[in-house]
C-alpha cells in the first residue's frame, strides 16, 4: 500500500494510487449477476479527470462543498475522487432518505453542487424541498435516458472538460467531507472530517487487515456510510485493491457475487449477519442425519483447531462446501453499524470465517476498537486501534462508564454547531455517548446508550443493551429494552424500571408459551438486571438506514403510549 | 398494455403466493411489511419476483420507502 503519512490529502493519495497500479482492477460493476464496468485504476483517472476540469469550469475548489446522492456504484467513486481533485469538501448524503430529508441536508452542507443519478433526481427535483436549498447551483445527474427529462440538472455522462484540471493541494486539517451521521441519537449532525482523520483511520485499519492488488472487496453498506467509504474507496484504493459494486443488493445477487468475484472483504450489518446465518442454518437442517452429524463433527474441530486464532486455509479444507459458497477467498466479514450479538458472531467463526466486530462511530471517522482476531471474542468490540487513545470516564464501581477517544481521526467538529461541538469534544476528548468497559486483556465492552439505563436501588448502574442479550433469539420480530424513565422521564431517580418492547410477528399470538419462555429468560438475569414491565407494541420499529433501531425515535413513539396501561407486568 | 388494477391484482396474487397468505387477504392499501410481517431483505426477494413476472427491471432505489401495494403498483405499471 501507499504509505499515507507522507500525504496531506486524500486526493494526493488517490492520485499517487492512480498512477502506482495503472494495470490493476480498480472497479467492477454487476447488475443483476451480470458484470457491466471494469475499471483498471488508469480508466478511473480517464473518467475522473474530465469531470474534475468540469467541476473547475464551474468555479468549484477549495472551501465549495459538492453532494453526492447516488447508490453503490463506479460513478459515485469516480465522483468523490473529482471533487477531492479540486480541492473542494464532499458532502456523501444517503440515497435512502426521503427527498424533503435530502433537501434539507443540502441545504445544511450549503452544497453547490449535487452528483447524483437520474433516477434519485427524478424524485428529488419534483419534491417541493428543493426550493429551500438555494445554495445548489448544479446537478449533475448520471445514466439519464437519451430523451429525458433533465428537470434543470445537467448530465454526468457530458461533463468532459477539455483541457487538463489543476490540482488542488490540501492541507492535512482541511475538511475533506461533510458527514451527517445517522446515529441513533437523533437529528443527524454535519461531521467535519479532516484530510488526516482518513489517512490516519486507513493507516491503524489497513495495519491489522490490509488490502493488496487482487483484494476484491464486496461493497454494500452504502458508500455514503462511513464503514463503506472507508473499507470501500479509500482504504482499497490506496492498496491497489479492487472495489465491487451490485446496482442492486437483492439477497440473490448479493450471494452470487461472493463465489463469481471470489470476494475478500466484505463489511455488513447485523440484521444482515442474521440473515445469512438463518439461511446456512436451515442448510444445515435439511442435510440427512449421517452428513448432517459428519458437518457437526468437523465444524467442532474447526472450533478447536482455531481457537486462538483464525487458520483459513484449514478451515477451508475442513468446511469446503461453506467456504466454496462464499468464493472461498474470503479473509474475513466485518460487521458494524449496530451492537452484534456474540452469537452470531460466533456461529461464523466456528465455520472458519471471521466476523470481525468493531466499534466506533462517524465523529471518528468509523473504528476506534476492532478485534485482531488473537483471539476471537465474540463478547467484546476488540481492542483500540493502533493511534487512538480511549479511556472510560466517570467509571462507576463495574468499571463501566463514558467512552472517550483522542486521537487523530477525531473530527474538526460539527458544521456549524459550535456549541454541540463543545459539548462533544472536551479537552480533546471525544464524548461518545457510549457506556463501556476494559476488560483486564484491553478489550473493550459495551454497555449501551448513556441515557437509556436505570440505577437501581441498591446503586447497580443497568444497561438496557447489556440486558437485551438475555433476550436474544426470542421468537418475535423485533424487541428492545428500554428504562421507563427513558420513554416517560419521571423527574425522579427512585424506583427506575427496565421495560421489555416487543413487537409481535405478523399474525403471531402473545401466547402463555411466549410470555412464560420471557419470564425464563428475565429470572436467569442477575436480580437487579431484571426487567419489571412489558410492552407489547403494534407498529414496526424505526430504523436508521444501517438498520440499527432508532432508540430515541421508537422512544418517543412510546411516549405516546399510556404508561400505566401499555406496561404489563412480567 | 396492464391497467394499473389488473397490475395491482397480479401484485397482490404473487405477493399472496410467495409468502403462503390466505387468498384474497391482501389489499392495495396494505403495509406489506406490516401484513406479511416481513423485513427488508425479504421485500428485495418479492421485487425479485415482480421483476421476472412482470420482465422489468425496478432499480432499488425507485422502491426505496414504498411500503405498500398501491404505491409499488405505480412504479411497478411505469416501467411497464
Amino acid at each position: 500500500m501507499l504509505d499515507l503519512k507522507k500525504y496531506n490529502s486524500v486526493g494526493e493519495a488517490l492520485r499517487d494510487a492512480l498512477e502506482t497500479w495503472p494495470t490493476e482492477v480498480c472497479l467492477i460493476e454487476s447488475d443483476r449477476g451480470e458484470e457491466k464496468q471494469r475499471f483498471t485504476y488508469r480508466n478511473f483517472k480517464d473518467k475522473a479527470l474530465p469531470l474534475a476540469k468540469s467541476l473547475q469550469d464551474l468555479g468549484i475548489g477549495p472551501g465549495d462543498r459538492v453532494a453526492i446522492i447516488m447508490t453503490n456504484q463506479s460513478k459515485w467513486l469516480i465522483s468523490a475522487y473529482a471533487i477531492f481533485f479540486c480541492g473542494a469538501t464532499l458532502v456523501p448524503l444517503d440515497f435512502k432518505l426521503k427527498p424533503e430529508e435530502q433537501w434539507q441536508l443540502l441545504k445544511h452542507s450549503g452544497a453547490k453542487v449535487l452528483i447524483t443519478e437520474y433516477g434519485i433526481w427524478r424524485q428529488l427535483g419534483s419534491s417541493p424541498g428543493r426550493s429551500a436549498a438555494t445554495c445548489l447551483k448544479t446537478v449533475l445527474a448520471t445514466e439519464a435516458p437519451e430523451n429525458a427529462d433533465m428537470a434543470g440538472a445537467e448530465r454526468w455522462e457530458a461533463m468532459k472538460g477539455t483541457n487538463a484540471p489543476v490540482f488542488v493541494l490540501q492541507k492535512r486539517q482541511d475538511v475533506a467531507c461533510v458527514v451527517y451521521s445517522s446515529g441513533t441519537g437523533g437529528t443527524p449532525k454535519g461531521c467535519m472530517m479532516t484530510h488526516e482523520n482518513y489517512l490516519e483511520q486507513c493507516m491503524a485499519l489497513t495495519s491489522l487487515y490490509p488490502f493488496w492488488p487482487g483484494v476484491h472487496y464486496l461493497s454494500i453498506l452504502p458508500t455514503n456510510h462511513a464503514a463503506d467509504f472507508m473499507v470501500g474507496f479509500i482504504g482499497p484504493l490506496t492498496c491497489g485493491a479492487a472495489v465491487v459494486h451490485l446496482r442492486t443488493l437483492r439477497p440473490e445477487y448479493v450471494r452470487e457475487a461472493f463465489p463469481q468475484y471470489q470476494i475478500t472483504y466484505v463489511t455488513l450489518v447485523p440484521l444482515v449477519m442474521k440473515n445469512l446465518q438463518k439461511g446456512l442454518q436451515a442448510r444445515f437442517e435439511a442435510l440427512p442425519a449421517s452428513k448432517r452429524k459428519a458437518f457437526e463433527a468437523l465444524r467442532n474441530i474447526n472450533r478447536s483447531l482455531t481457537k486462538d486464532r483464525p487458520r483459513l486455509w484449514l478451515s477451508r479444507k475442513l468446511l469446503p462446501q461453506v467456504h466454496e459458497a462464499f468464493g472461498g477467498k474470503l479473509e474475513a466479514i466485518i460487521v458494524g453499524g449496530s451492537f452484534s450479538e456474540p452469537e452470531t458472531l460466533q456461529f461464523f467463526y466456528d465455520l472458519g470465517i471471521p466476523a470481525v466486530n468493531a466499534y466506533g462511530l462517524s465523529e471518528a471517522v468509523v473504528c476506534i476498537t476492532v478485534n485482531d482476531l488473537k483471539p476471537f471474542r465474540a463478547d467484546t468490540v476488540g481492542k483500540p486501534l493502533p493511534g487512538m487513545e480511549v479511556a472510560i470516564r466517570n467509571p462507576d464501581t463495574d468499571g463501566i462508564g463514558e467512552v472517550t477517544v483522542r486521537s487523530k481521526t477525531v473530527m474538526a467538529g460539527y458544521l456549524n454547531e459550535p456549541e454541540l461541538t463543545a459539548e462533544s469534544i472536551v479537552d480533546g476528548w471525544l464524548r461518545t455517548g457510549d457506556m463501556g468497559r476494559f476488560d483486564s486483556t484491553g478489550h473493550l465492552q459495551l454497555f449501551g446508550r448513556k441515557k437509556n439505563m436505570i440505577v437501581t436501588e441498591e446503586g447497580k448502574n443497568v444497561y438496557a443493551e447489556d440486558v437485551e442479550q438475555a433476550f436474544e433469539g426470542l421468537l418475535v420480530k423485533e424487541f428492545c429494552v428500554f428504562a421507563a424513565n427513558f420513554i416517560w422521564p419521571q423527574r425522579s431517580m427512585v424506583n427506575e424500571r427496565l421495560l421489555l418492547v416487543i413487537h409481535l410477528e405478523h399474525g403471531q399470538a402473545f401466547t402463555p408459551e411466549l410470555k412464560s419462555e420471557i419470564s425464563t429468560r428475565n429470572a436467569r438475569l442477575t436480580n437487579y438486571k431484571r426487567v419489571h414491565g412489558l410492552v407489547i407494541y403494534e407498529e414496526d420499529f424505526p430504523l436508521t438506514a444501517s438498520l440499527k433501531i432508532k432508540r430515541s425515535e421508537l422512544a418517543q413513539r412510546l411516549a405516546a403510549l399510556d404508561r400505566e396501561q401499555s406496561i404489563q407486568p412480567i | 398494455m396492464r391497467t394499473i388494477e389488473q397490475t395491482t391484482q397480479e401484485i397482490l396474487e404473487l405477493a399472496t403466493t410467495q409468502f403462503k397468505v390466505p387468498a384474497g387477504s391482501l389489499a392495495a392499501d396494505d403495509d406489506f411489511y406490516k401484513k406479511l410481517g416481513i423485513d427488508s431483505l425479504q421485500a428485495l426477494e418479492m421485487l425479485s419476483r415482480l421483476e421476472n413476472h412482470f420482465r422489468i427491471e425496478l432499480p432499488d432505489y425507485e422502491v426505496q420507502g414504498v411500503s405498500d401495494f398501491k404505491t409499488l403498483a405505480q412504479r411497478v405499471q411505469a416501467r411497464l
